[in-house]
């Protein structure tokens, strides 16, 4: 026990590299996510076909495979990332073709009318978004994009496959020093449960906050 | 005031023709709006009536003919050796800013109060100050009989309520021309009268307006003119007393009998 208490600033290393990818990796995802699927709703043919395709690639495959694809496979073509930004790309891209769909959902949810009522008195198409669209997607965007944060963070383990230490390395290495694996897993399911826990009853609030629009 | 000695119309029509798919929807259809008028556009559901008055703010675009408000080419723009092309999003913007339309279903924005909804425009189309959109908004609501309702979402509001917001953001812009469509079709029985009154009030100060509705006395004692469509076409047009007299007209009277018997 003794061990595990010494081995928490070393954790504490890998909970900070944790945080750091999935911060990241929700940032990335948020911008490309939201473009492309802003850019599904409203673009034409020539960029509806190219997102709608990325998107259901991405969706379609399995997270381990894409990242092992861009660490190991796209050097080969001389496209080389380091270990980290490997992960951070590929949990990007992964979670990007899920928000896609959670953005499209979101603004198709609007009635029509709406867009409509704002063409009427005259917004030109990025007002339309900004003041009448987005306010109201939101509310429909904010609890599915919550749940790909989450996601996220979990899936921000899959950067020790690769060999950077995280959290799930940290306790796997520590694990491997002192020989006992329960509390140390305990340890580390409930650090991913705090940060993920937080997540969600933030996500909580932040919903409430968006209740008064009624149907 | 005749068309002929009228100055150009507010909003011109010209041999406009629409289709969706396989199906014709306008056949040409030919009408002038001047200054003042209240048009009251009437016919059968299908009949093209709406989707008329879509066109004229280009919420519906139009294959074929011209629509012209103000001296305005709506749907398109000049573009190389005279090939007409849509127009962009931000030329339609200015022009819409300048036609105002009333929607059957409201189309409030639900996460505004009523006051918002009023000033979203003025701030953001017009340009006014924050303050100045403000007091606009609040006379054209106190006007409407909901200088109570400010702070009210629509979801707070009875259906009549939330039709005179709608009324109140519309001419607010200060229109050329106000859209009405089937204003009062979603409303309870009872919450007709106070949108119609309103609307009455209205053409009294020479707004100009076209209004599609099934509300026939409306239709005789505030319309200047009434444009009986069916099928696509303007089938007869004319003053209240002349259409509404016209029993020759067989689908005219058709119509009537059956609007009749649904309202009593």
């Amino acid at each position: 026990m003794l061990y595990a208490i010494r081995s928490l600033p070393f954790l504490w290393g890998g909970l900070l590299i944790t945080l750091q990818v999935s911060a990241l990796v929700v940032l990335l995802s948020l911008i490309a996510g939201v473009v492309l699927g802003i850019g599904i709703v409203y673009g034409p043919r020539w960029i509806y076909w190219p997102i709608r395709i990325y998107s259901d690639f991405l969706r379609g495959i399995p997270l381990l495979v894409l990242i092992f694809f861009i660490y190991y496979a796209l050097p080969l073509i001389g496209v080389n990332f380091t270990n980290v930004m490997s992960v951070v790309v590929a949990l990007s891209a992964f979670e990007a073709a899920h928000i896609i769909e959670v953005v499209r959902g979101a603004i198709q949810s609007i009635h029509r009318g709406q867009n409509e009522a704002a063409k009427a008195i005259g917004l030109r198409f990025t007002q339309r978004l900004l003041y009448v669209i987005a306010p109201q997607a939101i509310r429909r965007f904010l609890p599915p994009w919550i749940n790909a944060v989450v996601d996220t963070v979990k899936g921000s383990a899959l950067v020790s496959l690769v060999g950077i230490v995280d959290l799930t390395l940290a306790i796997q290495q520590v694990i491997g020093r002192t020989y006992i694996p329960m509390p140390l897993y305990v340890l580390g399911a409930v650090m991913y449960f705090v940060i993920n826990y937080t997540l969600s009853s933030a996500s909580r609030r932040l919903e409430s906050r968006f209740a008064y629009i009624r149907e | 005031m005749t068309e002929s000695t009228s100055p150009k119309p507010v909003v011109s029509i010209r041999a406009v023709k629409k289709s969706f798919g396989a199906n014709r929807v306008l056949d040409g259809i030919d009408l002038d709006v001047h200054k003042g008028q209240v048009v009251v556009v009437i016919g059968p559901s299908g009949s093209g009536k709406t989707t008329l008055l879509r066109c004229i703010n280009l919420l519906e675009t139009y294959d074929e003919g011209s629509i012209q408000v103000d001296g305005v080419e709506v749907g398109f723009r000049d573009g190389s050796a005279g090939v007409r092309q849509p127009r962009r999003d931000r030329d339609l913007a200015r022009i819409r800013a300048d036609i105002g339309m009333v929607f059957q279903l409201f189309n409030l924005f639900p996460h505004l109060t009523a006051l918002e909804n009023v000033m979203l425009g003025l701030r953001k189309v017009r340009g006014r100050s924050s303050a100045e959109a403000r007091k606009i908004a609040e006379q054209w609501l106190a006007r409407v009989g909901l200088g109570d309702k400010l702070d009210s979402l629509p979801s707070q509001l009875s259906g009549g309520q939330q039709q005179r917001v709608g009324i109140a953001r519309a001419v607010a812009m200060d229109p050329k021309v106000l859209l009405l469509d089937e204003i009062t079709s979603a409303l309870d029985p009872e919450l007709v009268g106070e949108v119609l009154t309103v609307v009455q009030e209205l053409a009294k100060d020479g707004m100009t307006m076209i209004v599609v509705t099934h509300e026939m006395t409306f239709a005789r004692d505030v319309g200047t003119r009434i444009v009986f469509m069916d099928g696509g076409r303007i089938q007869i047009q004319g003053t209240p007393r002349e259409v509404l007299s016209a029993t020759g007209h067989d689908r005219l009277k058709s119509f009537l009998a059956r609007i009749e018997m649904k309202h009593h």
